[in-house]
């Protein structure tokens, strides 16, 4: 079936099987390999990516569901080499250890910002309670998105980064 | 001054050992850039599938890849398992496919028929008297006179029984591989490994080709824990379909598989029996403790854990059961070790009416040595002071009104963490730029950034003048990750690396200086006689110096190198505040702080993120983690993760981290630090969990169900 889906700011046509997950459409197909599968039935949230704005976990969408959709993957976040504040935060805040579920935490978290700029504690973790990280131990998890909320409230306004992909 | 060539910098002089330095392969990772095994795709790529036996005891009766070979798309199809064969457990390798795309190798799998004969199996251990004809000969061992100690009237006697369940290590990133031939006898593996200098033996054998010719590249891991050290029948199949089909392989794992071969803890459950004197002190100890570890037998865990107790009977008994076999799990055998023990201390301690944290200070000298002896005293005043311990603790039994109890509990555990062997190259060229390699991997620890601080500490120079290239078996050999040897090799073989090449450079640069090499030394950014700043060059001036020639120092860590510059054995106190739903049966964890001791701590960041992530896998085991596999079909049930629990980032309440540093830490040089803060947490929420509700649940996991029961409640 032929797709068509805008990916990180590039429009681009391909042809797929129905069957394509569009986390396999984007890692094989579009050789964004940011993006991780971990559990594969959607609890980990490895595979997180923004579907028109939103956290979808990209294990359990079809390809085909994302026509014509904007996605946004890991890759997309960084502006002209220059870290987007929760990539940043994460590294400084070291919110990623062996880093495999960190793409999925960072848009999850990317998410959560956009609707609540100034989350507290309780309501990061919340937010961020459909991913599961196996070795970074959480703690430093929720500092980086704290820390990024106050980036990005002293910069920029969140839903201007979040259009920009 | 220095008392030994290869001395760590006094406390005075470090810019960067000790401080709070982020990760270098951070903005890698969190920009998606870095690549993980299962990222790797080669061009003509293909995929590659295992069909896996569906019993916990089969032999192959017959087998027919026929329709699968027939199939388009498919490139190559091996039978693992031939007519005859028998299998151990669910999961067990049968056929191995390799096809343009995933789906397509799944869909091959499919078509391959095999018939099975089922045999007889055992799966489920915890009830010893059903597991005749499965066990090993008991081991047993006595030390002192234990009948006798036990018969004193004097002595209060504690009796529980308490266990852990067989979890698994469930990586994020599966076991796998991506296997290419780049020659008729030489093959690239891109490995999801614990051990890239280690393995290409393993590889060469079965494939009858040479270990030179296997090269080994892992650049990130996305978990290993002890599960990634072997190379796995699937991977040398992956080598093989990739010969068959003439085309690179990548096979990872699917999550059940994960789940159910690429790794488990072996279980312990136990009765113990330990007696103190009315003051708390500790007289005898017997243990009659059995588990399993699959099909291949394990060994006792340490018991008794930490303390040595002076008269003790310990009996163990293996049980060969049919799940996937054991692996190292991170601090193999000390939690399960731990909790048996701390949780009967803790019992004990109810039983004298005298709270737990005295009764370990009191029987802290029972450590295996002094130094451990004063580490736990000083881990348990410092606990006890983060905690306000004193206030908060509160006898067995919250009395306060109302369904949520809550309580504290504490445990303390042991590891070793000296350091594997470890040898390296410092590049410095003449242009000034300088270059460390060895065949080491970075599991995520900051393996990579430890190195590069000791290696910019060392020339005075900034990290970013230093390039750190690792994950490659073509550099210099470097030991396995596991068993937190890591920070302790490749600090000891960096560091030396580092100041003969810095040495080496002084020889060159000191005659245009006037002074003698040893006069000189390397500090921000510039080669420069001691004491006399102004006459100093340039890092790069100095470099010049070189003409066309670079310098190629080597650096090795082994065992009786010259100069100490790392230990083993630390301590490591860790306390739970919990809350308990006595309706639910629910365990809600307030807050877990650990108190650890690691030696010199080279970037205080990454050490205190080993502690906070081995706390959440803690955590996970302590509440949710179990194999569960089916006593009727021998089948685990829970081989996802829906069923197979992980504690979210909301199910771990605060974590709080205190890392002993300065006088009688630092001075023993690099100790490992991965294993440790692992180890408490499953005794410790236990713990906190019984001094809430006022009884014991007896195993991990702590699950509302054993909650309720113990509180008698269904």
């Amino acid at each position: 079936m032929k797709i068509r889906m805008n990916v990180n700011g590039n429009w681009r046509e391909d042809d797929v099987e129905p069957r394509t997950l569009l986390v396999h459409y984007l890692r094989d197909v579009a050789g964004l390999t940011g993006t991780h599968v971990g559990c594969e039935t959607s609890i980990c949230g490895a595979c997180t990516v923004l579907l028109n704005q939103e956290a979808v976990k990209s294990c359990t969408v079809f390809a085909v569901q994302a026509n014509g959709a904007q996605v946004t993957t890991i890759e997309g976040l960084a502006r002209e080499g220059k870290l987007h504040p929760l990539q940043q935060s994460f590294w400084e805040e070291h919110g990623l250890q062996c880093g495999f579920c960190t793409p999925g935490m960072i848009l999850v978290a990317h998410q959560l910002l956009c609707r609540n700029p100034h989350p507290t504690q309780e309501e990061i973790r919340k937010g961020l309670e459909g991913n599961l990280c196996r070795c970074t131990g959480y703690q430093h998890i929720v500092k980086a998105v704290q820390s990024a909320a106050s980036k990005m409230s002293a910069t920029e306004p969140v839903r201007a980064v979040a259009a920009a992909g | 001054m220095p008392t030994c060539k290869y001395d760590w910098p006094p406390a005075n002089e470090r810019r960067l050992i000790g401080k709070r330095i982020s990760r270098i392969d951070g903005p890698a990772k969190s920009g998606g850039r870095a690549k993980y095994t299962y990222d790797i795709n080669r061009p003509g790529m293909l995929w590659g599938k295992v069909l896996r036996c569906p019993y916990a005891h089969a032999k192959v009766k017959s087998i027919d890849i026929s329709a699968a070979n027939a199939m388009p798309g498919v490139k190559a199809v091996r039978i693992m398992a031939d007519v005859g064969k028998e299998l151990l457990w669910e999961g067990a390798e049968v056929a191995a496919v390799a096809a343009v795309s995933e789906e397509l190798a799944e869909e091959a799998v499919g078509k391959i028929k095999v018939e099975y004969e089922p045999l007889p199996f055992l799966v489920k251990e915890e009830d010893l008297s059903k597991a005749e004809g499965y066990t090993r000969p008991p081991n047993i061992r006595k030390v002192g006179d234990p009948h006798k100690a036990f018969q004193d009237p004097e002595l209060v006697v504690s009796e529980g029984y308490y266990g852990a369940p067989v979890i698994t290590h469930c990586c994020l990133e599966s076991h796998g591989n991506v296997a290419e031939w780049t020659g008729p006898q030489s093959l690239r593996v891109w490995a999801s490994t614990q051990g890239v200098s280690v393995i290409a033996g393993e590889f060469a054998e079965p494939l009858g080709i040479s270990a030179n010719n296997v090269n080994i590249i892992c650049n990130y891991i996305g978990g290993g824990f002890g599960s990634k050290f072997q190379v796995d029948p699937w991977a040398i199949e992956a080598a093989r379909l990739a010969k068959d089909a003439k085309a690179p392989v990548k096979l990872m794992l699917e999550r059940d598989e994960e789940l159910l071969v690429a790794g488990c803890r072996p279980s312990a459950f136990g009765k113990v029996r330990v007696a103190a004197q009315k003051d708390g002190t500790l007289v005898a100890w017997k243990s009659e403790v059995w588990g399993t570890a699959g099909p291949g037998g394990t060994t006792s865990p340490p018991l008794p854990y930490v303390l040595r107790i002076p008269h003790q009977d310990l009996k163990y008994t293996a049980v060969n059961t049919n799940i996937g076999p054991a692996r190292a799990w991170r601090a193999p055998n000390h939690p399960q070790a731990c909790v048996l023990t701390m949780c009967a201390l803790d019992d004990l301690a109810a039983k004298l009416g005298m709270d737990p944290l005295d009764l370990l200070m009191k029987n802290a000298d029972l450590a295996p040595n002094e130094v451990l002896a004063r580490t736990y005293r000083e881990e348990l005043q410092k606990a006890a002071e983060l905690t306000d311990w004193k206030k908060n603790w509160h006898p067995r039994g919250d009395k306060s009104p109302g369904p949520i109890k809550r309580g504290m509990g504490i445990s303390m555990h042991t590891w070793g963490g000296n350091p594997h062997n470890s040898r390296c190259t410092v590049t410095i060229q003449p242009d000034g730029s300088v270059e460390v390699k060895l065949g080491s991997q970075d599991l995520g620890t900051g393996t990579r950034t430890v190195i590069n601080i000791v290696v910019a500490e060392t020339l005075g120079l900034p990290l970013e003048a230093v390039k750190v290239s690792i994950g490659d078996n073509r550099y210099p050999p470097d030991g396995a990750s596991g068993g937190s040897t890591t920070v302790g090799g490749v600090s000891g073989s960096t560091r030396r690396g580092a100041v003969n090449a810095r040495d080496a450079l002084f020889a060159v640069v000191a005659p245009s200086l006037g002074v003698q090499p040893d006069q000189l030394e390397a500090v921000d950014g510039q080669v420069r006689v001691k004491g006399d700043p102004s006459k100093a060059l340039s890092w790069k001036q100095a470099c010049a110096k070189l003409g066309v020639r670079p310098i190629e120092a080597q650096g090795e860590q082994r065992q009786g190198a010259e100069c100490k510059l790392n230990d083993g054995g630390v301590g490591g106190v860790q306390v739970a505040d919990v809350s308990v739903d006595t309706e639910t049966g629910i365990v809600r964890i307030n807050r877990l702080t650990a108190v650890q001791d690691c030696g010199l701590i080279i970037d205080l960041k990454t050490a205190e993120s080993q502690c906070y992530g081995a706390m959440i896998m803690g955590i996970c085991y302590a509440l949710y983690e179990e194999k569960i596999v089916d006593r009727l079909t021998g089948r685990m049930l829970n081989p996802n993760m829906e069923f197979y629990k992980l504690a979210g980032i909301a199910d771990v309440g605060d974590l709080q981290v205190h890392l002993m540093t300065g006088p009688g830490y630092d001075e023993r040089g690099v100790i490992g630090l991965g294993e440790p803060p692992v180890i408490s947490p499953g005794a410790a929420i236990s713990n906190a969990v019984a001094n809430a509700i006022g009884v014991r649940v007896p195993t991990l996991p702590l699950t509302p169900d054993k909650v309720l029961a113990a509180l008698g409640k269904v």
